[in-house]
């Protein structure tokens, strides 16, 4: 299931990384590797500065200390070869845009002067949403649509300039089982059949484990990176979330952590 | 003793063909093309109480004006677009931006109070600055209008699409290289320039009418930003015409029809589009559900 990666750089490499924000070390000695096609986890308690790696990545905070590459190069703003879905994504969205419109700024909505979009870009924006699965309601404001849709169409925002690197934040806060499910299975697809490296803040590892393979967790403010089965231990997750997680292993192979604390009146 | 003096002007085609009128009618639509243009961005930007703000900053900018016996419309135009920058200064969460804008409102007001004492201007100035008073439209207002409103049209033409990108997705934006920041202040300035001039039409009080009230009309009808600001202006556009229209048919303050037709256009709307989402759509399914 791992693509090759020969030839390729890394997609993030961080040695000696510090962060410093407001004054206040975030994390330091971030030092590993993501290679590229790899669907990083990444997790850690709240405030642990998850969100912080991604901005980053994104040329939008400045490391403290170390050295950062992103696909091969320094980190800069604007990078076309990042796809970005922010957390909460849609709370500042109320009805003043379609899905498409949405998704084509994507494309082009860094482009000064008068412009029309033209056939192919908009050729490009259809593929995209056709893509996440998001067609049937392309012509639709953002405020129609449940969160699980909405999530659809900042995907497809993300990739539809053909994104090496994806990075989703908490995007599968707030849905239920079933869209949790539906978006996971997406991050799959594009994983396999686009190559695209993924990574993915999370606080709940369980929906996303099907399509992970590594994972990096912040504890006592260091990034770690690890292989997800390495990561996946009860000893490690207890520690990591200060609270008891147990790990279960099905007959059929399937892994999930589940909290390991229970009600002693029961 | 007449109470209430409503009577029809037979003549009112030759009163909307005189000199004071046809200044109304090329002033108020220059207004009314600049804030149906950025209506969507305030109502986007959530900045529809910075708007209202903005206005109220202006008016001691006007009555200090008075005081020291400058042009109306440059004290309005400076103090605005100071008011507009030093709001903007005040970071983007929301929260934080309306606790200062309403500080910033209330010193603007005292001041705008103590400068009309101070310059003991007179009742009737005071009220043009809070009602506007389209139909006193000077030769030398008109030029400035008009350079405002080119000023508004040309930047928009430029920064249009980036400043949708900022405004409605502002996270994403800022990651894809876009200069949200610089593009906030362009915006802010622009809307400054656009409020210095609708005071003088719908004055303080009423502005709401033509900068925010259009744009939401023309957002109940449509969503996509370059339809929405067309519509937008045709709103605002409707409404100058027919006020100065209906003024003219009963000499009544032009200021009071404009806003009544822009609310009214906007009631419409509101009642229609109500009962079209009331009712039954075609279902949202999704597309790529197994079941």
């Amino acid at each position: 299931m791992t693509a090759p990666a020969e030839g390729r750089p890394p997609a993030l490499a961080l040695d000696g990384v510090s962060v410093v924000r407001g004054g206040r070390t975030v994390w330091s000695q971030g030092t590993f590797t993501v290679r590229p096609g790899a669907v990083v986890g990444v997790i850690g308690p709240n405030g642990a500065g998850k969100t912080t790696l991604f901005q980053l990545a994104l040329g939008l905070l400045p490391p403290a200390s170390g050295r950062l590459e992103v696909l091969g190069a320094p980190p800069r703003r604007g990078n076309r070869r990042i796809g970005y879905v922010p957390q909460s994504y849609t709370s500042a969205l109320g009805e003043a845009v379609r899905c498409r419109d949405l998704v084509t700024l994507g494309l082009t909505g860094g482009r000064f002067g008068l412009r029309r979009t033209s056939a192919a870009e908009r050729a490009r924006v259809d593929e995209a949403l056709a893509r996440v699965g998001a067609s049937a309601y392309a012509d639709r404001r953002m405020s129609e649509l449940s969160g699980g849709q909405q999530q659809r169409v900042a995907i497809a925002q993300a990739i539809v300039d053909d994104a090496e690197l994806l990075l989703l934040d908490e995007p599968l806060a707030n849905l239920d089982l079933r869209n949790q499910q539906e978006i996971v299975r997406l991050l799959g697809e594009l994983h396999r059949e686009h190559d695209v490296t993924i990574m993915v803040v999370a606080h709940d590892l369980n929906p996303l484990l099907p399509v992970l393979t590594d994972a990096i967790y912040l504890l006592d403010a260091h990034p770690h990176h690890d292989e997800i089965g390495e990561v996946v231990q009860e000893e490690l997750l207890t520690h990591l979330y200060g609270t008891p997680v147990g790990v279960v292993r099905t007959a059929q192979g399937d892994l999930f952590t589940r909290a390991a604390w229970r009600d002693p009146q029961r | 003793m007449t109470v209430l003096a409503v009577e029809f002007q037979s003549n009112w085609l030759e009163i909307l063909q005189s000199s004071f009128m046809q200044h109304a009618l090329i002033g108020g639509s220059l207004v009314a093309v600049a804030a149906g243009l950025l209506g969507y961005f305030v109502i986007t930007r959530q900045n529809a109480f910075a708007a209202h703000a903005l206005a109220h900053i202006g008016f001691p900018g006007a009555t200090g004006a008075i005081l020291i016996g400058a042009p109306v419309t440059l004290g309005l135009a400076v103090f605005c677009v100071v008011g507009g920058l030093l709001i903007g200064l005040f970071g983007r969460r929301v929260s934080d931006r309306e606790m200062a804008t309403g500080t910033i409102l209330a010193l603007a007001t005292a001041l705008g109070v103590l400068f009309a004492s101070l310059a003991s201007a007179n009742a009737s100035t005071t009220t043009s600055v809070l009602f506007g008073n389209l139909l006193a439209i000077s030769d030398d207002q008109l030029l400035v209008f008009a350079a405002f409103t080119a000023a508004v049209v040309l930047a928009l033409a430029v920064i249009a699409r980036p400043l949708v990108f900022a405004s409605v997705d502002p996270a994403v934006a800022e990651a894809r290289g876009v200069p949200v920041r610089a593009l906030g202040i362009a915006f802010v300035v622009l809307l400054a320039l656009t409020i210095t001039m609708a005071v003088q039409v719908v004055g303080t009080l009423l502005l709401f009418a033509l900068v925010v009230t259009p744009a939401a009309t023309a957002l109940r009808l449509t969503a996509r930003p370059a339809l929405v600001a067309v519509n937008a202006v045709a709103l605002a556009l409707v409404s100058v015409w027919g006020g100065l229209v209906l003024s003219a048919m009963v000499d009544l303050p032009p200021s009071f029809f404009i806003v009544s037709l822009a609310v009214l256009a906007w009631l419409v709307v509101l009642a229609w589009s109500g009962r079209r989402l009331r009712s039954p759509g075609p279902p949202l399914v999704d597309a790529h559900h197994p079941h």
